[in-house]
């Protein structure tokens, strides 16, 4: 099973790194979505250490959205998705292999960029690291949720805007505790709970979005 | 070994076959005729396990599909399962793993010089031709010996007459040793088997 995984995630970052493009644009599209707001309020000092932790999660947020449609749909026209449903490997661990590659294109680089935006945003030592935490907590839950909306929408016309319609809402609660967490850290009070309560939303995630999207490959390949 | 009882299929609300009933023993080839959307890809999705039949069921060594049965099937379909990024060679390799083979890279040259793609075999899948796409599919069979059952949907298109002559060749070694086949087809390939069926689905 582990073995399973790890060809799954193996080959998928080995396609990634012969088409860096895909990987760079997520990167890219965040880095300007989130200076965009710099340079539309003005540059406050106070304005932009106010809305920096929450425009920072809004792009990140969007960034990844962009990047789940094609999740699934490679591997679906090239037929890759068919074999992996009928292979003898429990397809519970194939999906999770799935999701940790998105995650480890996706969200880790995220998380690992947005720190300097939260500089450009004047954001403190201390509420950057809880930034960094959070969104490495946080960006986990986009990759498994996501895993969901990519596998109902595959095929959809429109998958994309049926895609944001469907997860945003679900996104709701990462956003309000990944941005309150850096914002608690701001005014300084212990951003532990918020945190916490990011941790206990990637658990049952984890519990979930994995069934869902196993579901909703059956159903998309039937 | 493989037994289907009163197998009917609906695609789109259109009924395209029902109550269809064989089994099929060590050495069988089934050979699955009848016209464009007859339902003949359907039958054998629903005979890999990827599609569920409206009604009846499919039974392999007597029991239902399920994870252990698929180790003893390869399903090859009308896409290849070759991602354009990868080689030729990572390509198969990849699928022989996911299948739970252990492949060797010394073993799987030889596979793919059986379809003579050596010359391609560490270029990226994006620039095969058709056919030599479809051998890069079909190339895993070489490797499949063991396993028991092999279902391939039209696997003859696009392929040339010497890759039709090595597929046949591979076909009839496979029936020889007590394997199963179940093919789709349009042309009319010599295959020597232990025992041969026709299944004409009307449409």
């Amino acid at each position: 099973m582990a073995h399973a995984f790890l060809l799954l995630v193996r080959r998928d970052l080995r396609i990634a790194l012969r088409r860096r493009g895909d990987v760079l644009n997520v990167l890219v599209f965040f880095l300007v979505a989130a200076s965009l707001f710099a340079l539309g309020v003005g540059p406050s000092p106070e304005l932009l250490r106010a809305m920096g932790a929450g425009v920072v999660w809004v792009a990140a947020l969007l960034a990844a959205m962009l990047s789940l449609p094609r999740m699934f749909a490679a591997d679906l026209a090239e037929g890759t998705l068919e074999q992996m449903l009928i292979a003898p490997q429990p397809l519970g661990v194939l999906v999770a292999a799935k999701i940790a590659s998105h995650w480890l294109l996706t969200g880790l680089p995220l998380a690992l960029v947005a720190p300097l935006i939260g500089l450009q945003y004047q954001l403190p030592a201390d509420a950057l690291a809880v930034l960094l935490a959070g969104l490495l907590i946080g960006t986990p839950v986009l990759s498994v949720l996501g895993a969901a909306g990519a596998a109902l929408t595959l095929g959809a016309r429109g998958a994309s805007v049926l895609l944001g319609l469907l997860l945003l809402p679900l996104y709701v609660p990462v956003l309000v505790f990944g941005a309150g967490a850096v914002l608690a850290a701001q005014s300084g009070i212990d951003a532990g709970a918020q945190l916490a309560l990011l941790g206990a939303f990637l658990a049952v995630s984890c519990v979930v979005g994995p069934l869902a999207a196993c579901a909703a490959l059956k159903i998309a390949l039937d | 070994m493989l037994e289907t009882r009163e197998l009917s299929c609906e695609r789109g609300g259109a009924r395209l076959f029902a109550g269809l009933r064989f089994a099929l023993g060590a050495g069988a080839l089934l050979r699955v005729r009848g016209p464009n959307g007859s339902g003949k890809t359907s039958l054998l999705r629903i005979l890999a396990g990827l599609t569920r039949p409206a009604e009846g069921e499919v039974l392999w060594r007597g029991r239902p599909l399920d994870e252990d049965t698929r180790r003893e099937m390869v399903f090859i379909g009308h896409a290849s399962a070759l991602s354009d990024d990868l080689t030729v060679l990572e390509n198969v390799e990849f699928i022989l793993e996911l299948n739970g083979g252990k492949a060797d890279r010394s073993e799987i040259k030889i596979a793919l010089e059986t379809f003579a793609l050596e010359r391609v075999a560490h270029m990226p899948a994006r620039f095969l031709s058709q056919g030599q796409r479809r051998r890069a599919a079909l190339a895993r069979l070489a490797l499949a010996t063991e396993v028991p059952l092999w279902l391939l949907d039209e696997p003859f298109a696009a392929l040339d007459g010497e890759a039709i002559e090595q597929l046949s060749a591979l076909a009839t070694a496979h029936l020889a040793a007590g394997g199963l086949l179940v093919l789709t087809s349009h042309q009319e390939v010599p295959i020597a088997a232990p025992a041969t069926d026709t299944l004409v689905l009307q449409g």
